[in-house]
């Protein structure tokens, strides 16, 4: 053999050798290219999320150059005019979106957080209706906004229920349109709370009410209430259903959430500001967009803040 | 180790104070508890209890009978449905919509699954600790007042919640900070609030499933004296992974094993041999137990 004609020394040499070229060849070399492609896919995720972020970013910036000539205090204190531009403000859709937002918050929050109680806590999930319920929960929640507008108007406006055009049916409409979100988040959140909690409770001879009001739910109310004000917040911005409900009517007095005079809300209230053609209109609009982003960020962090203060670690 | 249990009949009302003692000198407690008093009345007798997960047996045809305040081990290997088996005698498998249980289970001559009986109520009586502690998301007063309070317990909240917790051992290390969640106890601690927890109810026997197997030496040491401690009052079942702890705090041992069907698809538990404790473990019936207590199979 070729080998055995060189030392030993040098044998032992060339072995190092050959196994530091292996090691690096293992460390140095291969990842080069891994680097290289991590770093690649790493900068298109990057990408993802700034063409994200540069949609609102534009939004915002492109509501505060156009509307913070006509933002303003009286903004919340004025009603809107066609006459007056340079007065007109947002106050009576201000004070029908409260009212709207407190309608919708009575509505959802004892039926979605019943309904998820019994679709988690009661429902056998092994009989077929069941299971219908929850397919179709997940369906509600996609369907478009405008879909719920048509049901708000035929059965809640007109119809069975016969209200009118009030602020109460647009608020039971939104209620509507929101729910599903809502008791899909309260189910998240009672299926979060683990079942030894449950059994603890149950061995100690509580009954299934006394777990889940006593146990369950206090547990679980941080996810409900992220899970509610997100809700609130979409329907806060809906204006699609609100148009076919009732909130057209240019309103200068504060709305009453059983008046059929009429009511109007802040993102109706903006639609209405931007299809006029003077410019003056185009600044209020964006003036008022800048006020409901203003909220809704709000809302949003405060869900945040919520969820991550009170969040149970098990 | 001689004595027939007729001898020990007369001994009645003796068992406190030699647990107590048993409790005091902890490292010259003896190994098999076989010198206590044993109790013959019977808390449960279980007749062909079968119990099914929708198609599939878990456990077959068990008859035993568990005697009153005296500490009672399952044991054996894992899926022999010593859990399963536990389970059914606080109705916590009909929280399970799939399980079924067949034969009889007499509690105090009364049977478990008869049709006038209600789980909440046979809770009430047979309490149970479970594998992981499991504290609920409150205060240590509030775990241990959540039970007495939704059973609508008479008397003081305050002293009922400190009986409780001195009865665990727990008293001296949290009677300052009753009002801190529980969740900022060690694992020890939250599984002796538990059994605290269960012990304020009054049950009449207590259920524990591997309440142990989560605890390092020190707090498990620390169960097994509460144990020995409890039995004066209660009843006590306990399954265990642990073959030594069998042998140190319980009176009698069933020994469970899981048979397999010919094609070995299907698996399910079987009781193997049940008697006193130190038969068990020095002179078993059955060469598969003892098989599993030297530590050949397992």
């Amino acid at each position: 053999m070729e080998a055995s004609s060189i030392p030993p020394t040098e044998r032992g040499r060339l072995a190092v050798a050959g196994a530091r070229a292996t090691t690096a060849a293992m460390l140095g070399d291969q990842p080069r290219k891994d680097v290289l492609r991590n770093n690649l896919f790493a900068g298109l995720l990057l990408l993802a999320v700034l063409i994200a972020l540069a949609g609102l970013i534009a939004l915002i910036a492109q509501a505060t150059v156009k509307g913070w000539s006509a933002f303003s205090f009286d903004l919340f204190t004025n009603p809107p005019s066609t006459l007056d531009v340079s007065n007109a403000g947002f106050r009576p859709a201000l004070i029908g979106s409260g009212m709207l937002i407190v309608g919708v918050i009575l509505f959802v929050v004892p039926i979605g957080v019943g309904a998820a109680i019994y679709l988690e806590e009661y429902a056998d999930r092994t009989k077929w209706w069941n299971r219908l319920i929850e397919l179709n929960l997940q369906n509600l929640a996609a369907v478009p906004s405008i879909i719920y507008g048509i049901l708000g108007l035929g059965f809640i406006v007109r119809g069975p229920l016969d209200l009118g055009f009030i602020l109460a049916a647009g608020a039971i409409t939104l209620a509507l349109l929101v729910l599903p979100i809502v008791i899909i988040a309260g189910r998240e959140a009672i299926r979060a709370v683990p079942s030894s909690i449950r059994e603890g409770s149950l061995a100690l001879g509580a009954t299934q009410w006394q777990t889940v009001r006593q146990q369950v739910l206090p547990a679980a109310i941080p996810g409900i209430t992220t899970g509610v004000i997100l809700a609130v917040s979409r329907a806060l911005g809906e204006t699609a259903p609100l148009l076919l409900v009732g909130a057209t009517v240019f309103v200068t007095f504060n709305p009453e959430p059983f008046s059929p005079d009429g009511y109007s809300a802040l993102p109706v209230q903006i639609f209405q500001y931007a299809t006029r053609s003077q410019e003056e209109f185009k600044a209020l609009a964006a003036a008022g967009i800048i006020v409901m982003l203003g909220v809704l960020i709000v809302m949003n962090s405060f869900a945040i803040w919520l969820r991550n203060r009170y969040e149970q670690r098990w | 180790m001689t004595q027939d249990p007729t001898s020990r009949e007369g001994r009645t009302g003796a068992g406190g104070g030699e647990a107590a003692g048993g409790q005091a000198e902890l490292s010259i407690r003896p190994t098999f508890q076989h010198d206590q008093h044993l109790s013959k009345e019977k808390v449960f007798e279980l007749k062909d209890i079968n119990v099914f997960y929708g198609e599939n047996l878990a456990v077959q045809d068990i008859s035993l009978d568990i005697y009153k305040q005296q500490v009672t081990a399952m044991i054996g290997p894992s899926g022999c449905g010593k859990s399963t088996l536990l389970r059914c005698l606080n109705r916590m498998n009909d929280l399970i919509p799939s399980a079924k249980v067949t034969g009889q289970a007499l509690y105090h001559g009364e049977d478990l699954y008869g049709p006038k009986v209600d789980p909440v109520q046979v809770r009430k009586l047979i309490g149970m600790v479970f594998q992981k502690p499991n504290p609920f998301p409150k205060s240590i007063y509030d775990n241990v007042a959540f039970g007495p309070r939704v059973l609508g317990m008479d008397g003081d909240m305050d002293e009922i919640v400190e009986k409780a917790l001195r009865r665990s051992a727990l008293w001296d290390e949290v009677k300052d900070r009753l009002e801190t969640n529980a969740f900022g106890m060690s694992g020890g601690q939250q599984q002796r609030l538990c059994i605290a927890r269960c012990i304020a109810v009054e049950p009449d026997t207590i259920l524990m499933d591997e309440p142990c197997s989560a605890l390092d030496p020190i707090s498990t040491g620390k169960i097994e004296d509460l144990m020995m401690d409890m039995k004066r009052d209660f009843s006590i079942v306990i399954v265990t992974h642990n073959m030594q702890q069998a042998a140190r705090v319980s009176d009698r041992t069933a020994f469970l094993m899981v048979e397999l069907d010919a094609t070995e698809q299907s698996r399910w538990g079987r009781l193997v041999e049940y008697d006193e404790t130190q038969k068990i473990f020095t002179n078993p019936a059955s060469s598969r137990t003892e098989d599993y207590v030297s530590g050949k199979v397992g």
